[in-house]
């Protein structure tokens, strides 16, 4: 529905932002998109686990997966570049990830007013059907104040 | 006693530090791997942060002799202010801690602790059945 100029490509968008700063520390890639979603994946790395005699993935890294999708979700809900900021963000963590798996964080934005997006997402490991986290939270649109 | 920085910690570059009470603070430097949008630090990095300390504290208050697994349930990050290109400070308050579950609630700040970045309540399960 919503038409984003050309220089506007969420995929590119994504894959830019990856390239930079704490996207480019945790690895966080583009895994597709959709009016009003995104969905961002978190390749295994050593580098981000909680604890080496499990391997388990720290939440931390989970946590700005989904924040991240979820943000670029109200761009892709709005169809325009509003800048925003995070108002909160609560995650449930279901099940750890296995180690060695990717995690997908698919992010929706459900709601926007004129001043808060609202969202929600989920976060799995291989099978959509098994989540390990759910995410719910709001943004505020910071030019709107 | 010393905390021991899982991998990610270190990755974050987080540093242990304490405050003028004694109590455990987690510094981050600024860098440009903990950077969200232009000139502000990443909300993902906050709740990092903010969760590691969380972590940390509840270790130091089971103490040596009990080591049950820390499983986080949920955590709910508010974020108050844009944290800038500076160092972020943490620091975590146990507000109960039972046989099963832990209550904590974390703050993060910058040049001023009265004027937080963020805050998180975490709820974690601690898991004594391993061994």
């Amino acid at each position: 529905m919503n038409e984003f100029p050309p220089e506007f490509d969420p995929a590119r968008l994504i894959q830019t932002m990856s390239k930079n700063g704490h996207n480019k520390l945790i690895g966080t890639r583009y895994h597709g998109h959709g009016e009003g979603w995104c969905e961002l994946a978190l390749p295994y790395s050593e580098t981000l686990v909680t604890d080496t005699a499990t391997g388990i993935l720290a939440s931390g890294p989970i946590f700005t997966l989904m924040d991240m999708a979820t943000s670029l979700s109200i761009w892709l809900k709005t169809g325009t570049f509003q800048p925003q900021a995070t108002l909160d963000l609560r995650i449930d963590y279901l099940r750890p990830a296995r180690p060695g798996n990717t995690v997908i964080g698919h992010g929706e934005c459900y709601h926007v007013t004129k001043s808060i997006a609202f969202i929600r997402g989920h976060a799995h490991d291989g099978d959509p059907e098994k989540p390990i986290a759910h995410v719910a939270g709001t943004y505020f649109f910071t030019a709107s104040a | 006693m010393k905390t021991s920085f899982s991998p990610y910690a270190q990755t974050m570059g987080f540093e242990e530090q304490r405050g003028t009470d004694g109590r455990l603070v987690i510094a981050m430097p600024y860098s440009d791997g903990v950077r969200g949008r232009p000139g502000f630090v990443h909300g993902g990095a906050l709740a990092g942060l903010l969760e590691t300390v969380a972590y940390a504290t509840l270790s130091e208050a089971l103490g040596e002799d009990d080591r049950p697994l820390i499983k986080p349930v949920n955590v709910t990050a508010t974020y108050m202010r844009g944290a800038v290109e500076m160092t972020t400070y943490a620091r975590a308050t146990i507000e109960r801690l039972g046989k099963r579950i832990a209550n904590i609630e974390a703050i993060a700040w910058q040049d001023d602790i009265n004027k937080p970045v963020a805050m998180a309540q975490i709820n974690v399960m601690l898991d004594r059945s391993r061994g």
